[in-house]
């Protein structure tokens, strides 16, 4: 009996940390559901052992069911037909298990019929489907399009709603635009309100739409006549009930193949406005990217998991030259890498996590109540870090699942390029998790500023002063010689003043605090569990130790001017 | 329409992951080395009655085992994935039992539980592999049994109809209720444990497992009657005690040991009455069968 969740005691280790204490009381205001819900916990004991048994769950249905299907989901994919989406037959298995395991709605509150899960034991469901299964973790983790409704929504809307995602129904967002990618600004989707019916119509195209013949959509649409940018737009809810949107097509991937991504077309489709008109790319869209982005973060962790462990069972079982190729200096090293970046994007997510469950619980708490004044302080202080921790694992944790896909590939030879082996599926999957959601370059983007700003530095500092046992005490130094270096790194960079220059190394300086953070976060790991975490906290804090070396010395060992060297001549 | 349903399942070693130290030196099943997990037909079962209890809503589901103290794992088992009750048939007495004791405990259990239209059980279980039990059981409450069943397939006035698997195919039969079924493990698999299950029933104990020093929640049980496992013992279920356990049972195993094939060479026969009686008489000489 395979089970994903047992199998890997860093589960466990993460979801156990200390924070976990004041994240559950909160999200369980204390523990008061247990009068009303015969389901919820007693008390933190109770609560957390609730996660666990749950996530064994998760894990037995991962192991069991969701990743023996994985390779006939890769195959046969989804179909279109008059407009409509059928799953892959095995995609739909797997759908049914969770939902006959009342897995939907794991986030959100038990009054809709969810389950409460904060992020970390929510995420690491995430985490495990995606090792299954990256594409089904596509169309499962959509159920967070219920987080935005929850958080934006008419009181209505959300009873309407709300519990039809717990009972399975699947969701979509529906953003992109042939012309409005990256750039969503330029979302032309027309939202037109007629007066007489007091009801919104939405005419247009969306295309590269995940899961796009959904039961609910979230839709980016232009509300406003006239306008041409972010101002002009809002966020409906569309119910497929109603009709109106089509599927052209379903777009042929190299990855991520059982989960459709369709071409969709408007006519006349009823909607609902969600929230506030104009505020749908403005608030809305920039909260829903930050949880799916926390989603791909989670779906990199999975996948480099699924690519370590792919490797590690082929070099322990292949022989050559009389013995098994794990033996060999330049495979275990690969391994070893590989394990190191798995743990270290796996620990970062977690921390991630945390932070978002701490601000978020408070800012509904905030719903309900005045905070204490040290409360808001917690909530900004946490809200902060969130901001500054979302872009900057989901850039490099997504790097990371295609550095070690494409490791496990080098690992099989010969074989690892056949279709016959998993770890080709794994390379293709991989390939979209460091574009979607924002391309790691648009990542750096929105973590630059946390670079300028000095959030990463004040976090590293806290990091710095936990304590460890002296035999890590060597490690340490080394984590603050390299955070040490990045701030020279940073002061190099800042001082002329350029923007230009900035972009040109923001993803150097963004990568150099990651390294820090994540070396620090191992530490932390391996001071708690040694045998866990010690290798990994040693490889990692090697190689993030060469990576700012290495982006140091290109910074410092050139001018400024050589830019132009890089810079296109467009006027040739 | 709505159907009491009883589900008979057993605790056991999991002998699908035999290590090395699976038995001891004196032959018997080490069953510390084995996790102890839901005999994997009866699970089987199990998800036939919650097809059941889908199609007809208001139907009842009582696993009923009969095992140890920690046996009542199954039934918490059963309860996470559907099941509306749990039965414990436990007691010093039920020790050392064969199919025939079993299958005596159980059906008085049975008829103590009292109404019931369909009882499900698995073909047989993994540590003992006789396929006895199920059949026995419905001997002994004198009901009609289908065996190797793989779909229920319909309930409909009174009667049901069940697809059996056979050798080389399959069997599409009627019966009328109250039946027992013993299902094949070619039936569709169970579903998982349900998230708001789980932790609903979590805390559900027996009475011995009530009994410990420090229990946690312990208003609970008081507050929510569900969490209390019915545990029955041989006086409970108005057994004979001469009939169940180790008195109770007619086998007696003499030795076990573990059986290498060795023989490697063959024989072609034709289709000869005679080489057929030939061959017969050899294994028989042999000791290969007989």
């Amino acid at each position: 009996m395979a089970n994903f969740y047992t199998d890997t005691p860093q589960y466990r280790h993460h979801l156990q940390h200390p924070s976990m204490k004041r994240i559950v009381e909160l999200k369980e205001r204390n523990y008061s559901d247990k009068e009303t819900y015969d389901y919820a916990p007693m008390d933190f004991e109770d609560a957390m052992d609730s996660y666990d048994k749950v996530l064994e769950v998760v894990g037995e249905i991962c192991g069991e069911i969701i990743e023996p299907n994985a390779e006939a989901v890769d195959h046969s994919g989804p179909t279109v037909q008059d407009g409509r989406v059928t799953y892959a037959a095995a995609t739909q298995e797997n759908l049914d298990a969770l939902n006959k395991a009342e897995l939907m709605g794991m986030g959100l509150s038990r009054k809709y019929g969810g389950l409460n899960f904060p992020m970390v034991p929510y995420m690491i469901s995430a985490d495990i489907v995606s090792r299954a299964d990256a594409s089904f973790q596509n169309i499962w983790m959509l159920q967070d399009c219920g987080e935005t409704i929850y958080e934006f929504a008419e009181e209505e809307q959300k009873n309407r709603f709300l519990p039809r995602i717990v009972q399975g129904e699947t969701m979509s967002m529906d953003l992109t635009e042939p012309d409005a990618g990256s750039d969503l600004q330029a979302v032309m989707l027309k939202a037109s309100y007629n007066e007489k019916e007091g009801q919104w119509y939405l005419n247009g195209v969306k295309r590269f739409i995940t899961n796009g013949d959904a039961d609910i959509h979230l839709v980016l649409a232009r509300s406003e006549e006239g306008t041409k940018d972010a101002r002009g737009l809002s966020m409906f809810v569309y119910d497929k009930k109603n009709g109106g949107v089509t599927v052209r097509r379903i777009e042929n991937k190299m990855g991520i193949k059982g989960a459709p991504t369709c071409e969709l077309v408007y006519k006349h489709a009823k909607a609902e406005l969600v929230g506030t008109r104009r505020m749908g790319l403005i608030r809305y869209v920039m909260s829903l990217m930050n949880g799916a982005r926390l989603g791909i973060m989670a779906q990199s962790v999975g996948i480099s998991e699924a690519a370590t462990r792919e490797a590690w069972n082929y070099a322990v079982e292949r022989r050559q030259f009389g013995k098994a190729i794990i033996e060999f200096p330049p495979v275990y090293e690969m391994l070893a890498n590989m394990r190191a970046k798995t743990d270290a994007s796996r620990t970062f997510l977690y921390e991630t996590c945390r932070f978002v469950d701490l601000y978020k619980t408070l800012e509904d708490i905030a719903r309900e109540r005045k905070l204490t004044p040290e409360e808001r302080e917690e909530m900004k202080y946490y809200s902060r870090l969130a901001d500054a921790f979302t872009p900057l694992g989901k850039g490099m944790s997504s790097e990371y699942a295609n550095q070690n896909a494409y490791d496990a590939i080098q690992v099989h030879g010969g074989s690892g390029y056949m279709k016959d082996y998993k770890c080709e599926r794994l390379y293709r999957d991989a390939r979209i998790t460091n574009i979607y959601e924002g391309t790691t370059q648009l990542q750096v983007v929105a973590a630059i500023r946390h670079v300028t700003t000095g959030t990463y530095l004040q976090r590293i500092k806290e990091y710095e002063a936990m304590p460890v046992t002296p035999e890590l005490e060597p490690l340490k130094r080394v984590l603050s010689k390299m955070s040490q270096m990045y701030e020279k790194l940073v002061e190099i960079v800042v001082t002329p003043k350029d923007e230009e220059y900035l972009d040109f190394n923001a993803r150097r300086l963004v990568e150099c605090a990651g390294h820090v953070i994540m070396g620090h976060l191992l530490l932390q790991d391996a001071n708690k569990n040694q045998e866990l975490f010690r290798r990994s906290a040693e490889v990692y804090i090697h190689y993030g130790q060469i990576e700012v070396v290495k982006n140091y010395n290109f910074v410092s060992k050139s001018r400024i001017e050589d830019m132009a060297y890089y810079k296109p001549d467009l006027t040739v | 329409m709505a159907l009491n349903i009883i589900v008979l399942a057993k605790q056991v070693p999991d002998t699908r992951n035999v290590g090395k130290d699976a038995m001891k030196a004196d032959g018997t099943v080490n069953r510390a080395a084995l996790p102890a997990i839901f005999n994997p037909e009866d699970l089987n079962a199990l998800e036939q009655a919650l097809g059941i209890k889908d199609r007809f809503p208001g139907s009842t589901i009582t696993v009923l085992t009969m095992g140890p103290g920690r046996a009542a794992d199954i039934l918490r088992e059963g309860l996470f994935r559907g099941a509306d009750d749990g039965v414990l048939l436990t007691d010093r007495a039920f020790a050392g039992a064969d199919t025939l004791a079993t299958s005596y405990a159980l059906a008085m259990a049975v008829r103590k539980i009292g109404k019931y239209d369909i009882i499900v059980s698995g073909r047989q279980a993994i540590d003992g592999d006789t396929a006895q039990v199920g059949p026995q059981v419905a001997e002994k409450l004198g009901i009609p049994q289908i065996t190797y069943a793989e779909d229920i397939e319909k309930i409909s006035k009174g009667k049901v109809r069940i697809k059996r698997r056979l050798e080389n195919g399959v069997e599409v039969v009627e019966c009328p209720l109250p039946l027992l079924v013993t299902v094949n493990g070619s039936a569709r698999t169970c579903r998982p444990r349900n998230a708001k299950l789980l932790q609903k029933y979590k805390h559900a104990k027996t009475i011995t497992e009530r009994q410990v020093e420090n229990l946690d929640y312990i208003d609970i049980y008081s507050s929510r009657p569900y969490l209390n496992l019915t545990e029955w013992s041989v006086a409970d279920v108005e057994a004979d005690p001469v009939q169940c356990g180790l008195s109770g049972s007619p086998t007696k195993v003499k030795k076990i040991e573990n059986v290498v094939f060795q023989a490697k060479e063959s024989k072609q026969l034709t289709d000869n009455d005679m080489e057929i009686d030939e061959l017969l008489r050899e294994l028989i000489e042999n000791h290969t069968i007989g």
